[in-house]
Order: structure tokens, then C-alpha cells, then sequence
């Protein structure tokens, strides 16, 4: 789960890291209120859970109280990928002489948490990664002892030669590594840590994403999520349990299994045709996901056909017909479905489905052929 | 042989009395999997309707039975610990099926398994199978067959797909072994490919990626070094739009790294054919072990 910049400044702030003070606001007149507040400079920060918000004109200095107003109103509102820019961060604006990165991932290789330091910050570290991946330090970190001296050492001498910043920076890095495992983050990043002229330093952005499957023990953290920064039938696939990523096609997708769901996509492109999403329905099934599913599909205008792919291992494939059958009933369904249901109980299912107007496929390969022949 | 998992399997299950756990530890013991005890804290001394002995802790089972494995079906807030009771109690493969695990939990588990000798299948994996001798899982017995193709895969139900493909063309299976769509699984596919290379019984390893991470790439290195098994791939996720989690929590596109046209590329360079469908791995499994269908078919009983 993504978390906005705000929150993660304060996450950041709680950890005993440097981070200048800020404030959230949602107009014009609060904007200019807060920068008086903290003082200006101030740079105007649009918060929005997507990446490139700079380059899309989401961040901006401001070197009076008015130009704050001025920059905020032209910042809210502004559509950045999709996303319609509702608060800002009004910040305190330092001044930079050096820039570094400063981020934290759980690495699949080792299976430990990794911290990565480049004194290359304040650009996309991905670009780094590509161009000139020997300015990136990449430290193993084992949970069992944490982060140690040595690791410390090594991080901030490729920082910075001046000693007085490097163990400042190495105090940083200790509080990062903290707030990362304190709040099961998977990603917790700092891009640009910045040494000003006098050799303060601050974290002057902050990008935390914290494991979904720890929001069960993160309560504080459980409570930060922004739904209005994700598409509705996300949100709504969310609590009805279920798995959803819309897509632009017109062949919608109900399919048991995140590893199938993908390979029905990847089917339908394969034969010409184009999916309106990914939906995964889970393991045990009931009737009730079946149609949650189909509401959220049906709500994209674009969808000219529903494709149910079913392999039932856990998932009984009379579940999913009933849930069909109810859905249809329910919903007034005018679209054609087409229906391949294999596995536990199919022949149940297949009873269940007899007479209906729904169009049967015996394997995945037919369900798509037909399901494109449906749409088109 | 085949691997993990086989005659000699001894299993208890975790969680026994839930419902998952229930259903599947028949569904086992219908496979033909010996299953010689369940935990479930608090009901120590009961049967289930199976007629399996249920105990207060792991370190009894393993005790009363001679375990030699365990399969977790207890929650997410408690697998962690389970799966540590489990290798503390001297069981050596755990396979955890449990969805949700969080992932600093896997990674703190791992050292801990690793110094008692354990191995960990999963979290949120299918579980493991080898055709005709023993299921530790929940994936459709039925459609296995045994045989000479190992399969190594990071989703279920795709696998099932997959499998019912080979099944049906004559391709038994050594076994079946679904890691898992984790960020960080206790075995990975490079594990898998390690573990199949030293098995007579497989031929041929199907290898079912999808996109997030880089153990397809790693992979493909471990096999341009020369691998003595041949290798067909599927990798899913082709039409996955960048940033987006696709279910798993692995299965995501990051920083342009981690997709399924680099994994592809990755293989291809390495002369491990990709199938662009599913029911494509079988030709490419017949191209490489042509003769393997009809003994796969002498094999399987």
C-alpha cells in the first residue's frame, strides 16, 4: 500500500529523521496561511500517489507567501496521471549543495531487507540503476543484528568525505532502517536527502509503500490509505475480497488464481483481442464474489463481453454457476458471458448452466476465441 | 525419486481443525498422502473425522508420529509462528499454504529454519506433489500423472492448467512444486532447479514464471552455465501494466525491471524455449524428451 508524502514525512519525523516542517492543505488561502506559518521560501507539493508529479509541474517553489498562494491554486486541481490533485504539501524549502538517495527494499536475492545509497540523488534512481549503476552502494542488512557500524561506514564514506556529515548521515540511515521494519514497509525511500551550505541535512521528500499483508498489526498505518487516489472498482474489489486491475480493453475477466488471471490477459492480447482488466476471484469462491465480481466489470462502459475462466482446485465450479445465475438475475446482464468451468464439481456446473444463454468453452484457448469473437 | 516429497513422507498438518485445513488434510489422505497427526492448540487428544490423532503442539506430533514434515493452513497472524514451531520440533520441510504472511515475517524465518536444517515451501503456495506418491497441498490431485517432467511454478491454478495440458498429452510429472507469489518464498526457482537436477526421475522441467523479481533471469544464468535437465517456460503477465500488483505480491513491474518480456528474452537467449500459451508447453515438452510420453504413460500407474 502506497502512502501519500505527507504520511510518510511523519512516519519519517516520529523516527528521529530530518525532515523540514510542512503542512497539508486543500486551497489557495490555507496555502498562503501556512507558508507564513513556517516561513518562506516554501516549495508547494501536489500529493498524489503517482510518480513524475515534478515533471508533470506538481512541485514548486515559492519564494513569497502570495507566489505560494498563486502556485497552490495552480497545482490543485491539476490532473497528474490520471489523478486529480485535491491537497498539497506546503514545506519549508532548504537550500542544496549536495543531493543523495537514500532507500530501502526487501531484496528477493538474499531475502533480507537492502539499503541503497547513491550520492546521484534527487533524480530517478531507476535512471541511475541504468546508466551508472557503480553509483549505487547496495548493504544486505540482517535482521538478526540490524544495521551495523561497519555497514554504516561503508555507506556514508561513499556519501560524503567530510566526517561531521558522514556521521550525521549515519545516524539517518539507522533511523531509516528502523522506520522500516517498525512499520513493515517494503519500500522506504529518500530521494534527495540534501546537505545544505552549513551542513544541516534534511529529508526533504519521503516515499514509504508498507506490506498489505501487515496492515492486520499496522493499525496506524491501515488507517493512511487514500482511496481517492485509486480506481473506484479497486477499491470496491478490495473489500468485496477480491483482486482488480483495470485495463483499457473490452473483454472483462473473471478468473480463479492471480498466475491464470494473468495468463488469460496475456491469452486474449495473444489472439488479437484486448482485456478490459485483471479480476482474480480467489481460492474459495462463493456465489456472492461472483457477482461483486461482475458489478465491478460491468461499470467499465467499454466491456463488451465477460470472460470466466475457472480451473476449480479449492474454487467449486457450482459456486461459480450459481453465482452466474444470480448475477444474470440480478444484474439484467445484456452482454454475452462465456463460461469454461473445469475442475472440482464441473459437471454440477455444467448442470446449472444447461438452457441458460450463457456460451460454454471446454478449454481456456475456446473460452478466448469466443469471448473475442463476443466482443468484436 | 522425484523430490521433497514422497513414499517416505510423513505429515502433519497445522491448523487441522480449520476449515481449510480440514478439507484438504481428506483430500490427502484420499491422494494417498500419510497424514500422522494434525495441531490445533486446545484440542490435543481429539480424532478428526478422518481418524487422524490432533495435538496441543508440534514438538508432541512429531514426538508420537515420527513426522517428517508439516503443511501450515493456520492465519496469516499465526503462521510465522507455526512454521517456526514446526522446524523447532525437527519436522525438515514445511510447506506453508497460508496467504498473507507479512514479508519481513518470511524473512525473519528463514535463518531460523535454515540453522535447524529446515526447508520452507511457500507462504501462499499450492503446496508440492509427487504424482502417485504423496500431495502436500491443496492442488487437484486428479489431473496428475506420474512421469518424468518436474514442474516448478510461482501460481496454482496457471499450474493446474499447465499440468492438465501434459497429463492429457501422456507427460506424467516427477512432481509439482508451487512455490509460491510472494516477494520472498522459502524456495525459489533457482531451489527448484537445484533440487531437480539431482532427480532421476525427471527429464524435463517446466518452468512457470511470471512477472516481479528476477529469478527467471537467474535462472536463465544458472542454465547458459549448463544445466543437465532440459527446460521449457511459460511466464506470465505479458499485458501486466507497469506499477500494478497483479494478486500476487510479487507479481509486480517495477522501475521497468521485472517484466515478462525481459524474462522471455532472458530464456530465449539461453535456448530455453518460452510457449506464448499455455497448451503450448506441451509441444515444446514433446520437442525435447520426444519419447517421454509413452514412457511417462509405462511409468505412471
Amino acid at each position: 500500500m502506497k502512502i501519500q508524502e505527507v504520511d510518510a514525512r511523519a512516519i519519517f519525523a516520529k523516527y528521529g529523521l530530518p525532515v523540514p516542517s510542512s503542512r497539508l492543505v486543500k486551497n489557495a488561502e490555507d496555502a498562503r496561511k501556512a507558508a507564513e506559518e513556517i516561513g518562506c521560501p516554501v516549495v508547494v507539493k501536489a500529493q498524489v500517489l503517482v510518480g513524475g508529479r515534478g515533471k508533470a509541474g506538481g512541485v514548486k517553489l515559492a519564494a513569497t507567501c502570495d507566489e505560494a498562494a498563486v502556485k497552490a491554486k495552480a497545482i490543485l486541481g491539476m490532473d497528474i496521471k490520471g489523478i486529480t490533485v485535491e491537497k498539497v504539501l506546503i514545506a519549508r524549502a532548504v537550500d542544496i549543495s549536495e543531493e543523495f538517495y537514500v532507500g530501502m527494499v526487501i531484496d528477493r536475492r538474499s531475502r533480507k531487507p537492502l539499503m541503497m545509497v547513491s550520492p546521484a540523488g534527487g533524480i530517478d534512481i531507476e535512471e541511475v540503476a541504468r546508466t551508472s549503476p557503480e553509483k549505487i552502494l547496495k548493504v544486505v542488512i540482517d535482521p538478526a543484528f540490524g544495521i551495523m557500524q561497519f555497514q554504516l561506514r561503508r555507506m556514508t564514506s561513499a556519501l560524503s568525505a567530510d566526517k561531521e556529515i558522514a556521521k550525521k548521515v549515519g545516524g539517518i540511515l539507522a533511523s531509516l532502517y528502523r522506520a522500516f521494519m517498525a512499520v513493515d514497509a517494503s519500500l522506504a525511500e529518500i530521494n534527495p536527502l540534501v546537505v545544505t551550505p552549513t551542513g544541516e541535512i534534511w529529508a526533504i521528500d519521503a516515499k514509504i509503500v508498507i506490506d498489505d499483508s501487515s496492515l492486520y498489526r499496522q493499525k496506524d498505518a491501515a488507517g493512511l490509505r487514500d482511496e481517492s487516489a485509486e480506481e473506484r472498482g479497486e477499491v470496491e474489489a478490495r473489500e468485496a475480497g477480491l483482486s482488480f486491475v483495470k485495463l483499457d480493453g473490452s473483454i472483462g475477466c473473471i478468473v480463479n488464481g492471480a498466475g491464470l488471471a494473468m495468463a488469460t490477459m496475456d491469452m486474449i492480447k495473444h489472439f488479437g483481442g484486448e482485456p478490459a482488466n485483471f479480476l482474480d476471484i480467489g481460492g474459495s469462491s462463493s456465489p456472492d464474489k461472483v457477482i461483486a465480481a461482475i458489478k465491478i466489470i460491468l461499470r467499465d462502459r467499454n466491456v463488451k463481453t465477460i470472460l470466466i475462466n475457472i480451473f476449480g482446485g479449492i474454487t467449486r465450479c457450482d459456486d461459480v454457476a450459481l453465482g452466474l445465475i444470480e448475477a444474470k438475475k440480478q444484474l439484467g446482464l445484456d452482454i454475452p458471458l462465456v463460461v469454461r468451468l473445469t475442475g472440482t464439481n464441473e459437471d454440477r456446473a455444467r448442470e446449472i448452466l444447461k438452457g441458460t444463454a450463457l456460451i460454454p468453452a471446454a478449454t481456456m484457448e475456446e473460452g478466448v476465441k469466443r469471448a473475442i469473437k463476443a466482443a468484436s | 525419486m522425484s523430490i521433497l516429497v514422497d513414499e517416505k513422507t510423513r505429515v502433519i498438518v497445522q491448523g487441522i481443525t480449520g476449515r481449510d485445513g480440514a478439507f484438504h488434510t481428506s483430500q490427502m489422505i484420499a491422494y494417498g498422502t500419510k497424514v500422522v497427526g494434525g495441531v490445533t492448540p486446545g484440542k490435543g487428544g481429539q480424532k478428526t473425522a478422518d481418524g487422524v490423532s490432533i495435538f496441543d503442539t508440534m514438538a508432541e506430533a512429531v514426538a508420537e508420529t515420527a513426522a517428517n514434515t508439516s503443511v501450515v493452513y493456520v492465519p496469516a497472524a499465526f503462521a510465522t509462528d507455526a512454521i517456526c514451531e514446526a522446524a523447532d520440533a525437527g519436522v525438515k520441510l514445511v510447506v506453508c499454504i497460508t496467504e498473507g504472511v507479512p514479508v519481513l515475517d518470511t524473512v525473519r524465518v528463514l535463518p531460523y529454519l535454515r540453522e535447524r536444517g529446515a526447508r520452507l515451501i511457500g507462504p501462499n503456495c499450492p503446496g508440492i506433489i509427487s504424482p502417485g506418491k504423496c500431495k502436500v497441498g491443496i492442488m487437484p490431485g486428479a489431473i496428475h500423472m506420474r512421469g518424468a517432467i518436474g514442474v516448478v511454478s510461482r501460481s496454482g491454478t496457471l499450474t493446474y492448467e499447465v499440468v492438465d495440458h501434459l497429463t492429457k498429452s501422456g507427460f506424467g510429472q516427477s512432481s509439482c512444486l508451487g512455490i509460491g507469489g510472494d516477494p520472498i518464498v522459502g524456495t525459489n526457482i533457482l531451489d527448484a532447479l537445484e533440487l531437480f537436477a539431482h532427480d532421476d526421475e525427471t527429464d524435463c522441467v517446466v518452468l512457470i514464471g511470471e512477472i516481479g523479481g528476477s529469478d527467471e533471469e537467474e535462472a536463465a544464468a544458472v542454465i547458459a552455465k549448463g544445466y543437465p535437465k532440459k527446460v521449457a517456460a511459460f511466464i506470465a503477465g505479458q499485458a501486466a501494466p507497469p506499477g500494478k500488483r497483479m494478486g500476487h505480491a510479487g507479481a509486480i513491474v517495477t522501475g521497468g525491471t521485472g517484466t515478462a518480456a525481459e524474462k522471455i528474452a532472458a530464456f530465449r537467449a539461453v535456448g530455453v524455449d518460452v510457449a506464448a500459451i499455455p497448451s503450448e508447453i506441451v509441444d515444446l515438452v514433446k520437442h525435447l524428451v520426444p519419447s517421454r510420453g509413452a514412457k511417462g504413460a509405462r511409468r505412471g500407474a
